[in-house]
């Protein structure tokens, strides 16, 4: 029976965060709860993954607690396994990761009791099996993991970050309780078997999915949502920071998936599919175009998972789009790639961000202006780093170009689609996904090679030591999975099938591990296939041709000098090219449509001793066009109705009194 | 037996394209230098100079990371098996499967991320400009390569690069406008990609405009020679890529016999004179662009392939 | 009808797309007199196939005027304007080419999405004709709105003009006489805008459109 010890599990993990409450004060209380975390993360991955690859039947439990009439439902089936996958692999790897990272904490206290709590919610909300257990898992792991954000709360940004955080989760959790009375219905029936059930209005349905993409949406970072993530995930320590962007953010894409795909059944209408696929690519070029604006290295990797958000969105898009038109199994593509996309991201992003809590504790710095050359003291974290940068920036024969690669295949189907703008929209899609993946590379170039190539900008760069090694084995583990993933797709694909079914009406991806080579086949031979196999093998052979023969036949021999200085010796390191400088290109082209960026020059006439001053000025239009405005309206409301506190006691009782009459007079009529 | 015979070809292919790729690049030199009434230097010159490289020291930068020292080899592998799965001269290899076109136009990107690193890694300001300049000449030209990609596998229902090629030699291709418009968006990226008049200069040094000279600045010896052959072979690349999608005619398909494959390499040969000669002409008879001019250029190509996509629409499918 | 006759209509007409495209990309105004040229002998092909292929005879006649005056006589004309107005070193200022370019691109796009669904059930030469006059004639106009200088404004509006005959010969409607007086009438426009242009040169020393934003006394305050 798994699922009794699934939840028993999940229980000893929310126990061992009470138990951190009281031992946070002794010195091997990190050690222990990161370790049993790990331990518990592993048994729940390999349970999750024996469950996903079995493709064993779903197995339900009712449990007499929550709401008396309603119970507590949980439900284990393909798709809940294969995000356990990626949450419990995340959680592992990061409790791995904190054993070392974990030591260097200033404010254990704060941390200790929420990381096992915040573990243990995101497991419960994959596992909850009515709308009503679902919803409290969700708020849980919202506050855990604002706990967690505030965790060094006395500095003004963090706060900050905390109280815009909260706001949003709660305007989410708001929309998500909105969108599951609509799916209950008049009768109310809240587990997910009778929502299945529950027929809807086009209408009403289609108000369900605006408000799942608003409750999910926002806690998955989609624009114009995303106002808080980047604020939020880089505020925690750095391997809460990577649960938040790498799992955090699955789970709520869980719940889209969840709510829309499987509770709300088959899409009603076409432009369901448009919306989301619109929406997925907006948020694909302006997550990667902020994040490139970035100096800050976790908050560009938290940008960046807007991005990837936003991929992952387009392939649920496309896939909304082919299931209104019952094309199934162009549908099973477009889900393959969103789902492949998912662990993809889960596995890269949490790389990089506990590479850069590395950095973070080898340097104290997360300005990369400040940063730089720690490719020298720090040569394994810089190599798994790489790794993650190149997977992110969709290089072969890494894993994420295997998503994005699917993407793209299922995109080219769209075309069969019978709705114009459908088939208008697809290609711009296209052109956004490219554009991203383009503007991605040049990010990750950004951010690797000013974080950790050329000299140290800083004192603080230039002494740097190698992080711990529970620290590498948590990056390497996750640069081995991100070139497993990249050169085995087919085997992945293949352990997605199921959960790709369970949405799909049945209908999956051919099975893959039946081809020559594990080749990846997605639609047919004649159409498409890629090796990445070959392709590593290919490159290694012909790289390792290129060394042998050249050591043997050619010269061999290396001397040091300095670097060519254009006549202008011991040029200091801040002479480098900085993260601004690298961007200037891509901000002048990009920016200044999207950001209206402007770049200020002072320069001082000559004579004058002052240094000239440089300054970027830069506008987010999502806050401009959306929460200015909105702000703006909420303030001048309030003011307006701010005369309200000022009643008399008798005018106070009226209002409630109107107010009571109004509601019974409502229903009177509406009966 | 053919299956030997298939992977003997596959081999000598890609052996034919790394002898060949310096040969393209003197070529092109010659005629630019003809063009312009100078004599020029020989067409084997670029051989000599792989030659005189091979043989120097390498001489690193202070602050040089091993990166700096694999760079090359990666940036090679990944531009040599890029262009070994073009089809050249014939189509249908046995390992052409391996990855399609959106692979090829992915590992080049490899191996353009490769080298921005490596012209950040010593620290000096060349190699950033030109990085950082590269980067965003990529970031427009690769979605305008994946548009031109998306127009030609909507045409032909695949995205293999042989069964693009064979596809183009039926007559189910038509005169479209949106093959116009693919052309004409390669072309534009191929230019920008191999740093090209109008967008950049291969014969320039130390000037401020330069972007694919400053990354490797740093280069020398032995490394220097990978690069400048893999720049050669991304060349090559790009020209077997334009004639084996836009003039397919004369390329044989994998299991002729030998006197097909001859001719079938001769063809192949006249086309790369050919596409050489073009590229010459085009660079003698224009000038370069300001580096931001250069974005609008891309930003055109871009949106000509996305036109592309979109004219296919009201084509033959009504 | 899915033969040579389709392919080459469709990439006539495409072309005048393309042309109208790269008449948005251009800042330099003999350029953009070329381009126009080049444009109009689009035109001539595309309407001379049509007459091919619709044995209509009269549309031979509309493609000689089309090649006649708009490919001849009206660009040499600005051409002789711009040289003797001495503006042809000036630079169009145009907000940046590449919105101009996206925003051309989703016209495109648009002309398409409302024509084929409208046109379902018709010849197909007739179809997509339609489809991409209307995106000629799209085009045109954002050219007309994007540009400051008068030249351009013109320009603009031939090309306009170009789209609706192309629409015209596609629909196999218009007849002759109605053709040569458009095209007279047309004639007749440039004369009265040279003239202008020359007379709007006197008054603000410039063809500069927003020169003339402030004399109207409504912006200025």
């Amino acid at each position: 029976m798994p699922l009794p010890l699934l939840l028993s599990l999940s229980m000893i993990l929310l126990a061992i965060g009470l138990y951190a409450i009281l031992a946070s004060r002794r010195a091997s209380c990190s050690r222990q709860i990161y370790g049993i975390s790990l331990v518990i993360c592993v048994i729940l991955l390999g349970m999750a993954l024996t469950h996903l690859l079995n493709a064993a039947a779903p197995v339900t439990l009712t449990l007499p607690l929550g709401l008396p009439w309603l119970g507590a439902h949980f439900r284990l089936d393909a798709l809940s396994a294969f995000f356990l996958i990626v949450v419990n692999l995340g959680g592992a790897v990061a409790s791995l990761f904190a054993l070392g990272y974990g030591q260097h904490e200033p404010a254990p206290g704060r941390v200790l009791p929420f990381y096992p709590a915040f573990l243990a919610d995101m497991n419960l909300v994959l596992l909850a099996d009515d709308a009503f257990t679902f919803l409290f898992a969700w708020e849980f792991m919202s506050l855990s993991s604002w706990a967690l954000v505030m965790a060094h709360h006395r500095e003004p940004a963090n706060a900050r970050a905390g109280y815009l955080y909260l706001v949003m989760a709660c305007l989410g959790t708001l929309a998500l309780l909105l969108a599951f009375g609509l799916l209950a219905g008049a009768n109310g029936g809240y587990d997910f078997a009778t929502i299945r059930t529950v027929e809807m209005t086009p209408g009403l349905a289609a108000l369900a999915l605006i408000l799942a993409l608003i409750g999910t949406g926002s806690k998955a970072g989609l624009v114009p949502l995303h106002v808080w993530l980047p604020l939020a995930h880089p505020a925690a320590p750095s391997h809460v920071s990577a649960l938040m962007s790498g799992v955090m953010t699955k789970v709520a894409v869980y719940g889209f998936i969840r709510i829309v795909f499987d509770l709300l059944g088959e899409p009603v209408a076409w432009w369901w599919g448009g919306l989301v696929l619109a929406l997925g690519g907006i948020t694909a070029v302006l997550g990667v175009l902020y994040a490139l604006m970035q100096h800050d290295l976790k908050r560009l990797l938290a940008y960046h998972t807007v991005e990837n958000i936003g991929i992952i969105f387009i392939g649920l898009g496309l896939a909304l789009a082919f299931q209104s038109n019952q094309m199934y199994a162009s549908a099973a593509l477009a889900l393959t790639a969103a789902l492949f996309h998912v662990l993809n991201h889960s596995l890269f992003k949490s790389l990089l961000f506990m590479g850069t809590g590395a950095v973070l504790t080898a340097t104290g710095e997360r300005d990369m202006e400040r940063l730089g050359g720690l490719i020298h003291p720090m040569p394994w974290t810089a190599l798994a780093f790489l790794i993650g940068a190149a997977a992110i920036s969709a290089l072969p024969p890494l894993n994420g170009f295997v998503s994005e690669w699917l993407t793209f295949q299922a995109i080219l189907l769209t075309p069969e689609l019978p709705q114009w703008l459908l088939k208008f929209l697809a290609p711009a899609a296209g052109a956004l996904l490219a554009l991203s993946a383009a503007l991605a590379a040049a990010c990750f170039v950004k951010a690797f090679g000013i974080t950790f190539l050329g000299r140290p900008r800083s004192p603080a760069a230039a002494k740097a030591q190698e992080t711990d090694r529970y620290s590498l084995a948590a990056l390497f583990s996750l640069a081995a999975l991100c070139l497993l993933a990249g050169i085995l797709p087919g085997l992945v694909v293949d352990g997605l099938s199921p959960a790709v079914g369970l949405l799909n009406g049945g209908a999956q991806l051919p099975a893959q591990q039946s081809q020559p080579w594990l080749t990846l086949v997605p639609v047919a031979d004649v159409k498409s296939s890629y090796n990445g196999l070959l392709v590593l093998l290919f490159m290694a052979l012909s790289g390792i041709f290129a060394a042998v023969s050249i050591h043997r036949f050619a010269s061999n021999s290396v001397r040091r000098s300095p670097a060519w200085d254009c006549g202008f010796p011991n040029a200091s390191p801040a002479a480098q090219y900085t993260a601004g400088s690298f961007a200037q290109p891509i901000r002048r082209v990009f920016g200044s449509v999207v950001f209206q960026a402007r770049e200020h020059v002072t320069m001082p006439p000559p004579g004058d001793g002052r240094a000239a001053q440089f300054a970027v000025q830069l506008r987010d239009p999502v806050w401009d066009c959306g929460y200015a405005p909105l702000t703006a309206a909420i303030i001048k409301i309030s003011t307006k109705l701010n005369y309200l506190q000022y009643l008399t006691i008798r005018q106070y009782l009226s209002l409630v009194f109107g107010a009571l009459v109004l509601l019974l007079l409502g229903i009177a009529l509406w009966r | 037996m053919a299956l030997i015979t298939g992977y003997l070809v596959q081999g000598g292919q890609m052996l034919l394209i790394l002898l060949l790729a310096p040969l393209i690049t003197g070529w092109v030199r010659t005629l630019k230098a003809q063009l312009l009434c100078r004599r020029g230097p020989s067409l084997l010159q670029p051989y000599r100079d792989l030659r005189k490289l091979l043989r120097k020291d390498v001489v690193l930068a202070g602050s040089a990371s091993w990166l700096f020292r694999v760079a090359p080899y990666l940036i090679f592998a990944a531009i040599w098996v890029a262009a070994a799965l073009v089809p050249t001269f014939a189509s249908g290899l046995p390992f052409s499967w391996t990855a399609d076109l959106i692979a090829i136009v992915a590992l080049l990107g490899t191996a353009r991320f490769f080298l921005a690193l490596a012209g950040l890694d010593t620290g000096t300001s060349f190699g950033g400009i030109g990085a950082s300049r590269e980067m965003m000449i990529a970031s427009l030209a690769e979605p305008a390569m994946l548009m031109m990609v998306f127009t030609l596998s909507l045409l032909a229902g695949t995205t293999e690069l042989s069964a693009v090629a064979q596809f183009m030699l039926t007559a189910d291709v038509g005169l479209r406008v949106s093959l116009a418009l693919a052309l004409l968006a390669l072309v534009m990226v191929a230019i920008a990609e191999n740093a090209r008049i109008p967008v950049d200069n291969p014969a320039t040094h130390l000037e401020l405009t330069m972007v694919h000279e400053a990354m490797v600045l740093e280069y020398s010896g032995r490394h220097l020679a990978l690069i400048e052959l893999a720049a050669s072979l991304k060349l090559l690349l790009y020209l077997s890529l334009l004639s084996c999608i836009f003039v397919p005619w004369g390329m044989t398909t994998a299991g002729e016999d030998l006197t097909a494959y001859l001719t079938g390499i001769a063809a192949y040969l006249a086309k790369l004179g050919l596409g050489g000669f073009l590229l010459a002409l085009f660079e003698t008879g224009i000038a370069k662009m300001r580096v931001f001019r250069v974005d609008q250029f891309l930003g055109a190509a871009l949106m000509l392939g996305l036109l592309g996509a979109l004219l296919l629409f009201v084509s033959r499918s009504l | 009808m899915h033969s040579l006759e389709f392919d080459i209509a469709h990439f006539l007409a495409g072309s005048m797309v393309v042309i109208s495209l790269l008449l948005l990309y251009q800042d330099r105004l003999y350029a953009l007199l070329k381009v126009f040229a080049l444009h109009s002998l689009a035109l001539t092909l595309a309407v001379g196939w049509q007459a091919y292929i619709q044995e209509a005879h009269h549309l031979y006649v509309t493609a000689g005027i089309a090649l006649i005056f708009k490919a001849i006589v009206i660009p040499a004309a600005l051409y002789r304007i711009v040289r003797r107005l001495g503006i042809h070193r000036t630079l169009e200022v145009v907000g940046g080419v590449g919105r101009d370019m996206l925003a051309g691109a989703a016209l495109v796009a648009l002309a398409i999405l409302v024509m084929l669904p409208v046109t379902a059930g018709t010849d197909a030469v007739a179809r997509e004709d339609l489809a991409f006059a209307l995106a000629v004639v799209l085009l045109g106009l954002l050219l007309m709105v994007n540009r400051h200088n008068a030249v351009s404004l013109v320009i603009g509006f031939m090309s306009l003009e170009n789209g609706l005959v192309l629409a015209a010969a596609g629909a196999r409607g218009m007849p002759l006489a109605v053709e040569i007086s458009v095209a007279f009438s047309v004639l007749i426009a440039l004369i009265v805008i040279g003239i202008f242009l020359f007379r709007i040169r006197e008054r603000f020393d410039s063809v500069d459109m927003q020169a003339m934003d402030a004399f109207r006394g409504e912006r200025r305050r």
